[in-house]
């Protein structure tokens, strides 16, 4: 009925000026005249303009001013000429009204506060905000600054109505074409086809989903992670053991105790099973040497080293607890050189936040041979970063416990225009390798980076909930492309 | 990795020089420490009451937070940092630091009483005589004390420090430990007198207090430092007392760390020392202390030596991989507060010969050292060596090897469309 209206209106008439007038004028409701000229709109039958107005209306608080009265006005009447103690007035109101009115006639200078008597101060007074509020309800306008008053003391809020003004569209007729949406062979052998308009396709709808499996974006970088390892010739070390001892965690890498992240701030301790039973004794003993009293170059960190701590069970800080075991086994047979690789999970105790989860993924390279300097590791580390497509590359000093010298990794991102920490290395320390039984001129370059920073700067991922964890957003796990980490 | 909080106008002035924020921050990158913040002081107090962020005036100071290694105690104040990047820059040389040279009878003496032995065995003490503190010296010393706490001292249960203005004590100091209803005195920042029992229940709704008293609560006796006059020092490692607090006019600091750990003891009242000489009258002079314990035996503090280390110059470069002469080695590690002359061993090879100061307690090993040079010569100044070059695996070639993009793209396609459901043909 309101499509009848509009369109045959507008046949005789150049346009419909206002929406909320012609609804009125004709009998019919707005809403239903609005969602008509939408759909019209949409066809190009009309070409619709938007109207917004903004009324002035009152709110809960204001309607019950307007009918009894402000709360000031209340109070100051419930005053008698000689004046009331503060209690009695106090019960005489409802308690909202007398806090509200008490402040408000006080400010107004109509009352006195005085020690035992509340007292008019002025003999009579007029309602204005009564008044001002009824003439909004009666829609009169009223002067900016009444207007900010009674907003401030949330008695009047806008309210906004949408409308349309309405002309003729492109494909304006008096009465909508119905659009065939398909070609049947009736219409083709009767020839009703010649006089028939025809729904046009859209390429851009969705289409029909498609099941089927999906893989997660982590792992596919994971992939490709693993495949350039392989290709720059690193073996995989055999990462799976989630729970290890202190001291293949910490102690072997030459971390004091009593070194903060080895607090339960930091580090997941094992209740069930709480500790250790086995660990090679004389290996642990030439360790606790290392950090008592040095020795092998060193002067130790001078403190007594405790085998309590050290059998302590934890879920592993970092994966170079694996590396560290594959070094000693390689120490305990005569030497050749490696080449050696891990991504997998680590856990620790820190907040959780938007870049940040107790359990993420760690890649880690080393390379153990004799006469590495610090130059084959910038060499390695140019290598490496230029197939993740990073090739402007600096290094600022760091500190880790198990190596000197230590660098932190950098790389210039375009899109930022920033450099960004991409990655943390260094060289061994001697007092890791060599109670190991490696010989003396071995030295072991390494690297790390965690995998999930890579995929969320890949993928365009902020929160890293999203990516992995109980919270993993499974829309993004099916609609995530192709990782050609290593391809171009 | 800690962080601290300067002043960046103050630091700019220490440093001798005003710098822009990005060359603040490249100085920073080549010595190994970052620029992690720019705050102001009064953004900090609106950030710990969960105030709402107000427009920044032009006057408001400016804060640089600085994060620094995790083993490098010296930096852990702006003194300590400022000096460290004026001798890395070549603005001057690496200071002497020196014990008063005063007679055994004339220092001042602490004993140590036996019973301390259960609690907190250890005391270490030392004197900065003529010091001058204006407001940001006197506040950079209270924050570098507890960054040491939080840090080295293990939130206090290794070790604690308490500094005291001694013109207000009498020594020779003892250091005991009573029964906690026997302790009995007026602590810092409050008005009357507590017994140590008392003390213990005051503070547990105390926020910053209340995480100490373990550390000594459930012990039958507590630390305690007295003076000749029975006048409390201080309750280690909880409170000073209120009579030897230290003030802007304070002009001679007695400091006395009690530790369970020695080795951190003396590290950290190194640190305290070394910084804050620069302040005193004989700059970068220290008065030392005699501590006797029960048995009898005596140790002057505080312990100022040099730790020498021996390097063979060929360790240095071969490690790094850069060729560098002896002259440049020892002239990069003075950049870097370490000490060094050559010397020419017996098969005429080059060593370096490194005095490592107190205030450089993270140089454990030659390693450390090879590690300074590569810092003073510029991590980013090193050649990289080029993987299928110079590198030898097991005397054969470097493999370095990469798939042909089509193949290795086709294959991720094939994958995604398998996914999908269709079957390869």
């Amino acid at each position: 009925m309101a499509e009848e209206a509009i369109l045959g209106y507008l046949a005789k008439n150049q346009e419909i000026a206002d929406s909320g007038e012609f609804a009125a004028q004709h009998g019919l409701n707005h809403d239903d005249v609005v969602n008509v000229v939408k759909s019209l709109h949409g066809f190009r039958y009309v070409d619709a303009q938007d109207i917004k107005r903004e009324t002035w209306v009152l709110t809960d608080e204001g309607k019950t001013y307007a009918a009894s009265g402000s709360p000031e006005v209340q109070l100051f009447l419930a005053i008698p000429p000689e004046g009331i103690p503060l209690e009695e007035l106090q019960k005489k109101l409802d308690p909202l009204l007398f806090k509200i009115g008490r402040a408000q006639a006080a400010k107004n200078k109509w009352v006195e506060m005085g020690k035992q008597l509340v007292s008019r101060k002025v003999q009579h007074v007029d309602d204005t905000v009564k008044d001002l509020l009824l003439q909004i309800e009666g829609g009169k306008v009223i002067n900016q600054d009444d207007i900010k008053v009674l907003k401030g003391r949330k008695l009047i809020a806008t309210q906004t109505w949408n409308g349309y003004s309405v002309r003729k569209g492109p494909e304006y007729a008096p009465q909508r074409k119905k659009f065939a949406a398909d070609l049947t062979r009736e219409m083709l052998q009767s020839g009703e086809w010649k006089n028939l308009e025809f729904k046009e396709y859209n390429f851009n709808a969705k289409g029909q989903p498609i099941e089927g499996g999906h893989l997660h974006p982590l792992n596919k970088v994971r992939h490709q992670l693993r495949m350039i390892f392989l290709q720059m010739g690193f073996e995989e070390m055999p990462t799976d053991r989630f729970v290890e001892s202190s001291f293949w965690n910490f102690d072997a890498l030459f971390q004091p105790q009593q070194h903060p992240a080895r607090d339960s701030h930091d580090t997941f301790y094992m209740k069930v099973p709480a500790i250790t039973k086995e660990l090679p004794e004389d290996y642990v003993e030439r360790v606790k040497r290392v950090h008592e009293s040095g020795g092998y170059g060193s002067r130790g960190y001078e403190y007594d080293w405790n085998r309590d701590e050290a059998i302590k069970n934890l879920l592993r800080t970092h994966t170079t607890a694996i590396s560290t075991r594959m070094l000693y086994l390689l120490a305990q047979k005569p030497f050749t050189p490696k080449r050696y690789f891990s991504i997998d999970r680590v856990f620790r105790n820190e907040a959780v936040d938007r870049t940040h989860l107790a359990e993420f993924h760690q890649i880690e390279g080393l390379i153990c041979d004799k006469g590495l300097t610090l130059g084959d590791l910038i060499g390695v580390l140019h290598d490496f970063f230029s197939r993740l497509g990073m090739s402007k590359l600096r290094f600022k000093p760091a500190y880790n416990p198990y190596t000197e010298p230590s660098m932190e990794i950098f790389s210039y991102h375009e899109g930022f225009g920033k450099w960004v920490e991409v990655g943390n290395s260094g060289m061994f320390r001697p007092e890791m390798l060599l109670p190991m039984g490696l010989p003396e001129d071995v030295r072991v370059i390494a690297w790390g980076l965690s995998l999930e920073r890579p995929t969320m700067i890949l993928y365009g991922i902020n929160n890293i909930r999203d990516l992995f964890g109980h919270k993993v957003d499974l829309g993004l796990i099916k609609t995530n492309p192709i990782c050609r980490l290593g391809v171009d | 990795m800690p962080t601290i909080s300067v002043g960046r106008d103050r630091l700019f002035v220490a440093l001798g020089k005003t710098y822009t924020q990005e060359e603040f921050e490249d100085l920073c990158f080549r010595f190994g420490i970052e620029l992690d913040d720019v705050t102001t002081e009064k953004a900090i107090i609106r950030k710990e009451k969960h105030l709402e962020e107000e427009e920044t005036s032009e006057d408001e100071e400016v804060i640089y937070k600085i994060e620094i290694p995790a083993n490098r105690y010296d930096l852990l104040c702006l003194e300590g940092i400022a000096q460290a990047l004026r001798i890395f820059s070549g603005q001057q040389e690496m200071p002497k630091y020196n014990v008063a040279n005063i007679s055994r009878e004339s220092m001042i003496k602490m004993l140590v009483k036996p019973e301390t032995a259960s609690i907190r065995p250890y005391v270490v003490c030392a004197v900065l005589r003529g010091i001058t503190f204006d407001e940001g010296s006197y506040n950079s010393f209270i924050d570098l004390q507890d960054k040491l706490h939080q840090n080295i001292c293990c939130r206090r249960t290794l070790v604690a420090i308490g500094t005291h203005d001694l013109d207000t004590l009498h020594g020779p100091f003892t250091y005991e430990a009573l029964p906690p209803s026997s302790i009995n005195f007026v602590p810092l920042k409050q008005g009357k007198n507590f017994r140590a029992d008392e003390l213990m229940e005051f503070y547990k709704s105390d926020l910053k207090l209340k995480k100490f008293l373990h550390i000594i609560e459930s012990s039958p006796v507590f630390p305690v430092i007295y003076d000749s006059n029975r006048t409390v020092l201080s309750l280690p490692p909880i409170i000073n007392s209120a009579h030897s607090a230290i003030t802007l006019k304070t002009k001679n600091v007695f400091i006395e760390c009690t530790a369970t750990d020695l080795t951190k003891a003396k590290i950290v009242l190194n640190t305290m020392v070394t910084t804050f000489s620069e302040h005193c009258e004989r700059k970068f002079e220290i008065e030392p202390v005699e501590v006797t314990y029960s048995d009898g035996k005596s140790y002057i503090c505080p312990d100022l030596s040099v730790y020498s280390m021996k390097v063979s110059l060929s360790y240095i470069t071969g490690a790094i991989g850069v060729p560098l002469d002896a002259v440049k080695v020892t002239s990069l590690l003075n950049r870097m507060q370490l000490s060094a002359v050559q010397s020419v061993s017996g098969d005429n090879s080059s060593d370096i010969t490194v005095s490592v100061p107190p205030t450089r307690s993270d140089v454990l090993h030659p390693c450390d050292v090879m590690e300074d040079v590569a810092i003073a010569y510029g991590y980013n100044n090193i050649k990289d060596i080029a993987i299928a070059k110079g590198y030898n695996i097991s005397k054969g070639r470097a493999v370095s090897l990469r798939p042909l993009p089509l193949e290795e793209f086709s294959h991720l396609v094939r994958l995604e469309m398998a996914m999908c459901g269709f079957t390869e043909v």
